[in-house]
């Protein structure tokens, strides 16, 4: 048998089951937004697919009942882990009234929940990050020991935003852990065009703190990683910026034709090492996941899934004149 | 009751909040050790310390950013922007982030911040030192901002803003700092943001304009009144949103209105003050409604006579008024 990882990271076999169970649910959410998008029933779809590994993995690392996360458009496999439900993803997806996220107003991928601390985006790249900086600064003035965690892009870290977040952390010490999900692609521009050092974590030692480059189709390492540096913000050591290398296997969104700029060999290739099928790999070396449990566990997120589909396309589409409210707050 | 100068005025405001509420803080460029460039925040770091002073790196997307963030999670913040004309790096964090907050999350999440940045010319600040920015941020619902003239209305209207749960945009004319003096109460009050004020009650014209031009509008009134001439002079106080019950009323009452800035003349706040008045009172109008306000040139130069000739004054109002008058 092939060693076991998980468990020296302090991880039980149902908490690394329970990891996989959240990549795939979010894979399978993701397959079906597709589905949806080609057969006209959904406008808009911006995918998850290759980087469930580093989102569930870094997540899982957190503590979910006081963290805050504030996640980037490819985040489903975070804000499933933070206690966003398929249902509540599907109605975002058919823009519904109901969507917790925006209630129909923002495209899909545009997250927030409060309840679950999932912090509210848009779609400007990585003016997130400064607001993870505020709550982490927040966080410590009122002497709590949450951490905030952020996420982006490789693209995204050229912005002034995160340089100028990150230096903002790095100076008053604050509880941020920065994680950029390297997919390698911006779009069409490969990160080569995008980058003049050779990683994004090279980056960190501007900012006065750590950076580490991870592999991004492991959740164990991501875990480690991540997990390593909330207990360093925790004891007020500060934030770190962690680097998850996978790969973008969908094109950008469902308006893009990733053939116009990538070869196809080139994405086959990086399906080999697909956490989905890699994390699914060792848990069966590990005799976690056997044939029956795959079964039942296929079985039961298609189920969330389908019902999930069918009760946000059922669901009401918010009132035309309710557009005006809250753009201020109301009595 | 006391007089105080309008830039004692704000840091009267700042103090009071932060000893309300603890959740109120300050964060900005030199705002701290130094109390601001222009000592708006004077003696704030010796009481409340540097953890609720917050000098912060030059940077002042994150400064808007940060605040967003801090204001997220249910704190008070009060972010400086050393200029109004370096708020620029920060737009994407006002407009993109604070002002649809509320809007995109369905009322989940808000941005309770308060921004406040010293504006405007005639301190030889060039262009660069002397802008009027609230154009930029007046078509963004979402978006609060208030530009006050006198030091009671100061106090008045950045607690308000502070105490809002919206993020407030608060403009403060840097050279009424210490120009502009005037009574202030002592205890705690709060003005309502959104709400213009009749700062002369005249019958002959209107003068509709805000900040610093409000006291030149004043003493041009008193000296048109020594000819007969009677002005009647509304501060708009809030820019936007704009206060229009108060608009129509004042342009109603005499038929002649002038409208007073010292920001460019082409899209600037008085053309959407006038586009109120032409919907709403054109057959209470006695008159075409004038627009005085600067040239449609960049910004404020350096050399004095350019400065002047940019900058408005109490004869330009003055002219202007009597123009009107006399029509």
């Amino acid at each position: 048998m092939a060693e076991n990882r998980h468990k020296s990271l302090g991880l039980t076999d149902e908490q690394v089951l329970d990891m996989f169970r959240t990549m795939l649910l979010a894979r399978k959410i993701d397959e079906r937004m597709w589905l949806l998008n080609r057969a006209g029933k959904i406008p808009f779809v911006i995918s998850c697919q290759g980087q469930e590994a580093a989102q569930v993995g870094a997540s899982f690392a957190l503590d979910r009942e006081k963290d805050y996360a504030l996640p980037y458009y490819r985040d489903m496999g975070v804000v499933l882990s933070f206690g966003m439900t398929a249902k509540d993803l599907m109605l975002s997806g058919f823009a519904k009234a109901e969507d917790p996220n925006s209630g129909g107003r923002q495209m899909p991928g545009h997250f927030g929940q409060k309840k679950n601390r999932i912090v509210t985006g848009s779609s400007p790249v990585t003016t997130q990050v400064p607001h993870a900086v505020g709550i982490a600064l927040a966080g410590k003035m009122e002497k709590k020991d949450f951490v905030s965690i952020v996420t982006f892009g490789e693209g995204s870290s050229n912005q002034g935003d995160f340089h100028e977040g990150a230096n903002f952390a790095g100076v008053h010490k604050l509880p941020v852990i920065f994680m950029v999900e390297n997919n390698k692609y911006a779009i069409s521009v490969p990160v080569s065009k995008q980058l003049a050092c050779e990683k994004v974590s090279d980056r960190a030692i501007g900012y006065g703190m750590p950076g580490f480059t991870v592999d991004g189709n492991d959740p164990l390492a991501v875990y480690e990683a991540v997990k390593a540096a909330a207990d360093r913000g925790r004891k007020g050591e500060g934030p770190t910026l962690i680097e998850t290398v996978s790969y973008r296997l969908t094109p950008h969104s469902s308006d893009d034709d990733d053939r116009t700029y990538r070869e196809k060999e080139e994405v086959e290739e990086a399906k080999k090492k697909d956490s989905i099928v890699t994390f699914a790999n060792y848990l069966r070396e590990q005799n976690i996941l056997t044939e029956e449990k795959e079964q039942e566990l296929n079985d039961e997120i298609n189920d969330i899934v389908n019902e999930a589909t069918d009760y946000a396309e059922k669901a009401a589409y918010a009132e035309a004149e309710s557009a005006m409210k809250y753009v201020y707050e109301e009595e | 009751m006391p007089v105080l100068s309008y830039i004692q005025a704000v840091t009267q405001a700042l103090k009071e909040e932060m000893q309300r509420d603890e959740k109120v803080f300050i964060l900005g460029e030199d705002v701290g050790k130094r109390g601001g460039v222009f000592r708006a925040t004077d003696g704030l770091y010796d009481e409340f310390g540097e953890d609720r002073v917050l000098d912060t790196p030059l940077a002042e997307s994150a400064i808007a950013g940060v605040g967003i963030g801090a204001a997220m999670y249910g704190m008070r913040p009060v972010a400086e922007m050393q200029f109004a004309d370096f708020i620029m790096p920060a737009v994407n964090q006002i407009i993109s982030e604070a002002a649809k907050i509320r809007y995109r999350s369905n009322n989940d999440w808000s941005a309770p911040i308060t921004i406040r940045a010293p504006y405007g010319g005639g301190v030889h600040g060039a262009l660069y030192h002397s802008q009027s920015v609230e154009a930029l941020f007046a078509n963004q619902p979402g978006l609060k901002i208030v530009m006050p003239s006198t030091p009671y209305d100061v106090k008045g209207l950045l607690k308000a803003s502070i105490r809002d749960n919206d993020p407030v945009l608060f403009f403060e004319h840097k050279r009424a700092y210490r120009l502009i003096k005037g009574e202030v109460p002592s205890e705690d009050y709060t003005l309502p943001i959104g709400k213009a004020d009749v700062k002369r009650e005249g019958s002959d014209i209107t003068v509709i304009t805000y900040g610093l031009c409000v006291h030149f509008a004043l003493q041009a009134a008193e000296k048109l009144a020594e000819e007969g001439i009677d002005a009647h002079i509304l501060d708009l106080r809030t820019v936007y949103p704009l206060d229009q019950e108060a608009i129509i009323e004042a342009a109603s009452k005499t038929g002649k209105v002038l409208l007073v800035t010292e920001d460019n003349k082409e899209g600037g706040i008085i053309s959407e003050v006038s586009a109120i008045i032409s919907e709403n009172c054109l057959f209470d109008l006695d008159a075409p409604v004038k627009r005085l306000a600067g040239p449609d040139v960049p910004s404020m130069p350096y050399a004095p006579t350019m400065e002047k000739y940019f900058m408005m004054n109490p004869d330009k109002v003055e002219k202007a008024m009597r123009d009107l008058a006399e029509f």
